[in-house]
């Protein structure tokens, strides 16, 4: 790859803030996963884009849903500016996009012209399934952003991410990016060069993929075994996120606060909405705790769930 | 007087932790600079062993919410002798629970929205799911679900049709074993601020008004600066505002507060006062009312905190 076609990043969520503070003006439509990543969410709806949520199944973005979307909103006259999507393990459905429907979603966006924003913080780390080619290597037609981040491979506090993209909007990018800082911290660049070009980052990112493994093992067997029946969950191939989802009419944001009281915690799901969905749902993270504590962690949530359930069949709103 | 060891206990646990911790360090900050001896403590399970190493002349309570106003820690600065700011065990508990608040208020002849309150038993073992269309009659809609002992407007719903209780219900009693369904009565928010024990002094009748997005002074529009707008001393006439400030001293009294106290109104469109609740921690941020109340008193607010610091009592 050409490094006149990558920018280094202070992380991918600059990353984010950059390629929105490009293309976007006020009033203009972002496509998005539904769910999408929270930080994402803010940071269109600071430069007061209408978000658009796509519909998703377990095998990621249901891609044959975009050009019916892109026809209503052409005839709403709605300017969409890009399509923002976590292919790999997204954050926080954990579902990864299907190589067929990869090889669909670069066929529209070449068709249709509508700009692909990919952002891949997790694909390397892969618990099971073959590696899966990104959007942007599959793209003949200039139309993908890719962003990439070493926060979750080397460290998130070393702020360091990257953007490649073709050169003529990555010169726009650049622009943007002297404006907020001039550039990411030579410093840290510097560590991540040493990480990189020493080759230990293979060997410590294969420790992360045994240790996450596991993690998501536990998650998912405890799950089974303690969640009400009813219960759906996703099962990543890699990254650090469960998305639950709950039968109705539980509210998972009346159910955290009774979590906490157990000293459990989730992201309740309509973080990820900005239209007001996912109160059903909630997002688990496998990766910063240790085995026998989400197992305990689920057990405790489990309970709370039960319990919450009881509460609404006395209330008779089981339905 | 200066130069007492003061403890002051922030933090905890509650759901309020954030708002305890912004009044504890500003307390803090203000005692510090009128010469007093100031430790602060965020209160977690070394708190007791700690106070008795300290041995305080004050303990300065900037808890909201559970444990820190709900009589938890005065009862154990009883038990280890140290003075300590507001209201008694007793007046706490009371003051906590906004049914028991209510009970007391209504005996007393002082005017509260009209109000039904359960604890989650009477759903799960006595069927009241089937009072809910007869609450609602009664009570006339809109409802407001509120959990029973939970500040800063925390777990409140509004139920605008019968059929929306059961789900204000849950959100309530996410908060709160127990619950309290109150009538609603549109009108103006109303802080009244109370200042001492023996001889209670009103502050200056303060209005809230949160701008036109918040559908009432939730949470958010209570602490991010700029989310409400407040009127000091609320624009009332002369006997509104006379009335007002009798039934919030009628309030302090009935429920035994002492040092310092702020009592919550709605003032209906025919200018009739409604007592909501009676806070014995009020908040001392940067966007509390009874810290603008003081500045109206010509009170700053390191004269506040020194008053009630003095105020201190077993």
């Amino acid at each position: 790859m050409d490094p006149a076609h990558v920018l280094i990043t202070t992380g991918g969520q600059q990353a984010i803030d950059l390629v929105t503070k490009t293309f976007v003006d006020p009033g203009d439509v972002v496509l998005a996963e539904g769910p999408s990543y929270a930080g994402a969410l803010t940071t269109f709806s600071t430069y007061e884009t209408d978000v658009l949520h796509l519909p998703m199944d377990e095998r990621g973005l249901d891609v044959e849903a975009v050009p019916d979307i892109l026809d209503r909103l052409a005839a709403d006259r709605k300017r969409v500016k890009f399509l923002y999507i976590v292919p790999n393990f997204s954050n926080p459905g954990g579902t990864t996009l299907s190589l067929e429907r990869r090889h669909r979603l670069v066929e529209i966006s070449a068709e249709r012209e509508l700009l692909i924003v990919e952002d891949n913080p997790y694909g390397i780390l892969r618990y099971q399934g073959e590696p899966l080619p990104t959007l942007f290597t599959l793209d003949q037609s200039e139309n993908v952003i890719y962003l990439g981040s070493f926060s979750k491979i080397l460290s998130p506090g070393i702020r360091t991410g990257w953007i490649a993209a073709p050169a003529p909007i990555l010169a726009k990018i650049a622009f943007g990016k002297q404006a907020t800082d001039l550039c990411s911290s030579p410093l840290n660049q510097m560590f991540v060069h040493e990480f990189i070009s020493s080759g230990v980052w293979r060997e410590y990112v294969q420790r992360l993929i045994g240790i996450y493994r596991s993690r998501r093992d536990v998650l998912l067997s405890a799950l089974a075994d303690e969640f009400p029946p009813g219960s759906r969950w996703t099962v990543p191939e890699g990254g650090f996120f469960v998305w639950a989802s709950l039968s109705p009419p539980v509210n998972t944001t009346d159910l955290l606060v009774k979590a906490i009281e157990e000293n459990v915690a989730f992201v309740a799901g309509n973080g990820f909405y900005m239209d007001g969905q996912g109160t059903d749902s909630m997002r688990l993270n496998f990766s910063g705790s240790p085995e026998d504590r989400i197992q305990e962690g689920i057990r405790r949530l489990g309970s709370v769930i039960r319990d919450q359930m009881e509460l609404y069949r006395a209330l008779g709103m089981d339905g | 007087m200066t130069g007492k060891r003061i403890c002051v206990l922030y933090g905890g646990r509650s759901l309020e932790r954030d708002v305890s911790l912004s009044t504890g360090h500003r307390v803090g900050r203000a005692l510090e600079s009128r010469g007093y001896q100031v430790t602060g403590i965020d209160v977690d399970e070394s708190l007791v062993r700690r106070l008795i190493e300290l041995r305080p002349e004050v303990a300065f309570i900037a808890m909201h919410g559970k444990g820190g106003e709900d009589g938890t820690v005065q009862e154990l600065l009883e038990i280890l002798r140290i003075p300590y700011t507001g209201s008694g065990v007793l007046s706490s508990i009371r003051a906590m629970d906004k049914v028991l608040t209510k009970h007391i208020l209504k005996a007393g002849g002082i005017p509260t929205p009209p109000f039904h309150a359960f604890n989650d038993a009477a759903f799960r073992e006595m069927g009241a799911k089937d009072t809910l269309q007869i609450i609602a009659e009664d009570l006339g809609l809109p409802v407001v679900v509120k959990p029973a002992a939970q500040g800063s407007a925390l777990g409140i719903k509004f139920a605008a049709e019968a059929r929306d209780l059961p789900a204000a219900m849950v959100s309530a009693l996410s908060f709160d074993r127990k619950v309290l369904l109150e009538r609603f009565v549109a009108g103006r928010e109303l802080a009244v601020s109370i200042l001492g024990t023996a001889e209670p002094r009103v502050l200056p009748i303060v209005e809230a008004i949160p701008q036109a997005r918040h559908s009432y002074y939730d949470f958010e529009s209570r602490y991010t600066p700029g989310e409400t707008d407040f009127e000091v001393p609320a624009e009332l006439a002369p006997e509104v505002a006379a009335e007002v400030e009798r039934l919030a001293l009628a309030t302090y009294r009935a429920l035994g507060c002492r040092g310092f106290g702020r009592v919550d109104f709605i003032l209906d469109q025919a200018n009739r006062p409604w007592v909501l609740e009676l806070n014995t921690i009020p908040g001392l941020t940067e966007t509390s009312t009874m810290p603008l109340a003081a500045q109206a008193a010509g009170l700053s607010f390191e004269d506040l905190v020194v008053a009630i610091t003095e105020s201190a009592t077993l």
